[in-house]
């Protein structure tokens, strides 16, 4: 059943392109995608660790920045008259770089604050998010500041001797955000399930008690963070081919609290959390624009979130999971000790 | 006495002004059970931090099986097999009293970043074997009808159960613990201080903080009195339950007086 569920959600998912043919629906449909797994990323962190990134689209562009300048090439002075020169390679190699890149940012950026934590932490992301944003207005040669960086290529996959594709047509984008999408949704199952995520929510219950038995705190922050990051800079990546254009405004603070508001009305520290409030409010505008104004909109949208946190002030998926029994293990899984207590119960 | 596991040496903490230890010196041996105790305040619990690693000693040293301490962080002194429990806080509240052992089993379930996620076969196996480590820890100590309920909706006394299965999970050494028995009834009690022999046969060095002098009496090797953050009186129970300066630090001068009138009379 645990199974079945994310299962069918994913196939329902899958489906849509099939049926919905509309491509501004589409378009939409793709961008929300590709926010839900930068939402599932903050909430690995937000919501199995506790620590707030207030700056998680910095991992987010510069996985958009790496992978475009990777894959467009650059020529560019790095200090002291020493010129970087870097010749196009395919977007599966941005991808990939993007993905390691963000990682390592967030190894930084987890190691700087993770000995303090808390509000530290939330201060050391929302100051690195500036610093990142201020290169790419500022560094022009590499990121061509404001004009933007255009004609990103999309992403070509394949293999040698099979042929290649190009995914070009918004149905080819969308399966592809959605295979990302699955993979971010069963590397974070994957990690909150194991022993490293036991450890995670010990820290957040009991820091002390946890130390004591011999959790690494800073290892397991940083860790967490490294993944998060990583996840988030592929989303990026998925974004710049996908848009084909970036500049520093994807850098922009709104949409570090989009991801806020998708993780925090979905539910933090629920897997399912993230994808229902990303489609909720991913979803919102484009339902809201025939019947509103631009303005109108916004207060609409504040109004959503108002009122589900007033109604279920945990989230969506942790306050009304307990009410759906199967998707109860959706959102808090704990499989193993159910067939344990049959096991003792036995007699 | 049996070879040291535990040495703390000419150890002294300042917090300001305030000498919480001022010089404190004593040994604990292979296989004993030590009991520390003293009025509040007398700095027992202050020398649990300080072993721990919680707390950084402002002089002296602490060795452990002849290393030195000095400058691990808590969770690498852990990692030695040096565990402890706590007087408040001990469990992680949401989580059941079986997910609240598997945690204390982290040590033992160190496995490779990618097989965690993939769940490999060497994974799931030692998954496998972590759950019936934390089945055989809960059972132990009997707490195996509440194994799925939430550790914070267990009372206090079962919370403190909990705390020692976390700790025994951390597979120790030598085990720390924090009055264990607060908060427990007799007949708990009485329960808890055969576990605690259980626990001390089994091979664990356990030292003590607490307040209940029967129980102290009952379980102790051998008991160290702090009082004002210097050792009083050392020694087994049947001398500490004798010694003036122990009855003095406790009751005061007058009860000292009666003591000795007592024993004068009788």
């Amino acid at each position: 059943m645990r199974r079945i569920v994310p299962l069918l959600c994913f196939a329902a998912f899958a489906s849509v392109p099939l049926w919905l043919q509309d491509p501004y629906l589409l378009n939409a449909l793709i961008t929300t995608g590709i926010f839900i797994i930068g939402a599932m990323s903050m909430n690995l962190l937000l919501g199995f660790t506790g620590q707030l990134s207030l700056g998680h689209i910095a991992f987010f562009g510069i996985g958009a920045y790496v992978s475009a300048l990777t894959s467009l090439g650059f020529d560019a002075e790095i200090f002291g008259g020493y010129r970087l020169v870097h010749a196009p390679y395919p977007p599966v190699a941005g991808f990939a770089l993007a993905v390691v890149i963000a990682g390592l940012c967030g190894y930084l950026v987890g190691r700087l604050s993770f000995r303090v934590r808390g509000a530290y932490f939330v201060i050391v992301t929302i100051s690195f998010a500036e610093v990142v944003r201020l290169i790419a207005l500022n560094w022009v040669e590499l990121t061509q500041g404001p004009l933007a960086l255009t004609n990103i290529p999309s992403i070509t996959i394949g293999l040698p001797g099979l042929g290649y594709l190009t995914l070009k047509t918004k149905l080819q984008n969308c399966y592809l955000v959605l295979t990302i999408a699955g993979i971010a949704y069963l590397l974070i199952y994957g990690l909150v399930h194991s022993h490293y995520g036991r450890a995670m929510r010990a820290l957040m219950e009991n820091e002390t008690l946890a130390v004591s038995v011999g959790i690494d705190v800073t290892r397991a922050l940083t860790l967490t963070a490294v993944i998060s990051a990583a996840i988030a800079g592929a989303a990026g990546s998925l974004y710049a081919h996908y848009i084909r254009i970036i500049d520093p405004e994807v850098f922009a603070f709104i949409s570090t609290v989009t991801m806020v508001i998708m993780v925090v009305s979905g539910g933090k520290g629920s897997l399912a959390g993230p994808v229902v409030g990303g489609v909720i409010f991913g979803l919102l505008p484009v339902f809201l624009r025939p019947i509103m104004a631009p303005e109108a909109q916004w207060i609409a949208y504040g109004l959503v979130l108002v009122a589900i946190l007033f109604v279920l002030p945990r989230g969506i998926v942790p306050s009304l999971a307990p009410k759906l029994a199967f998707a109860f293990r959706l959102a808090k899984p704990k499989p193993v000790i159910a067939s344990e207590r049959t096991a003792e119960e036995r007699p | 006495m049996a070879e040291t596991v535990l040495s703390i040496e000419h150890v002294g903490v300042q917090f300001g002004g305030l000498h919480a230890i001022s010089d404190m010196n004593f040994q604990v041996g292979q296989g004993e059970i030590v009991s520390l105790i003293g009025p509040n305040g007398a700095g027992k619990t202050t020398a649990f931090n300080v072993v721990t690693g919680f707390l950084k000693p402002s002089k002296g040293a602490v060795r452990y099986c002849g290393k030195d301490l000095q400058g691990l962080r808590p969770h690498e002194i852990a990692d030695l097999g040096l565990i402890r429990t706590f007087q408040r806080t001990s469990v992680f509240p949401n989580d059941t009293v079986f997910d609240n052992v598997l945690i204390g089993l982290h040590r033992q379930g160190k496995l490779g970043l990618i097989e965690a996620i993939l769940r490999l076969p060497r994974a799931r196996a030692s998954e496998r074997r972590l759950r019936e480590c934390a089945a055989e820890l809960v059972r132990l100590v009997g707490l195996e009808a509440r194994a799925q309920d939430l550790a914070g909706s267990l009372s206090y006394g079962e919370q403190r159960l909990v705390g020692v299965a976390i700790a025994l999970a951390a597979q120790p050494k030598m085990l720390l613990m924090d009055e264990p028995v607060s908060g427990m009834n007799a007949s708990e009690t009485h329960t808890f201080v055969q576990l605690i022999r259980k626990i001390r046969d089994s091979g664990v060095t356990i030292l003590l903080v607490e307040h209940d002098m029967p129980m102290v009496m009952s379980v102790s090797d051998r008991i160290v009195v702090l009082n004002y953050g210097r050792i009083i009186a050392e020694g087994p129970p049947d001398a500490i339950r004798a010694n003036p300066a122990v009855i003095e630090a406790y009751l005061g001068q007058s009860a000292r007086d009666a003591a000795n009138k007592v024993a004068s009379h009788a």
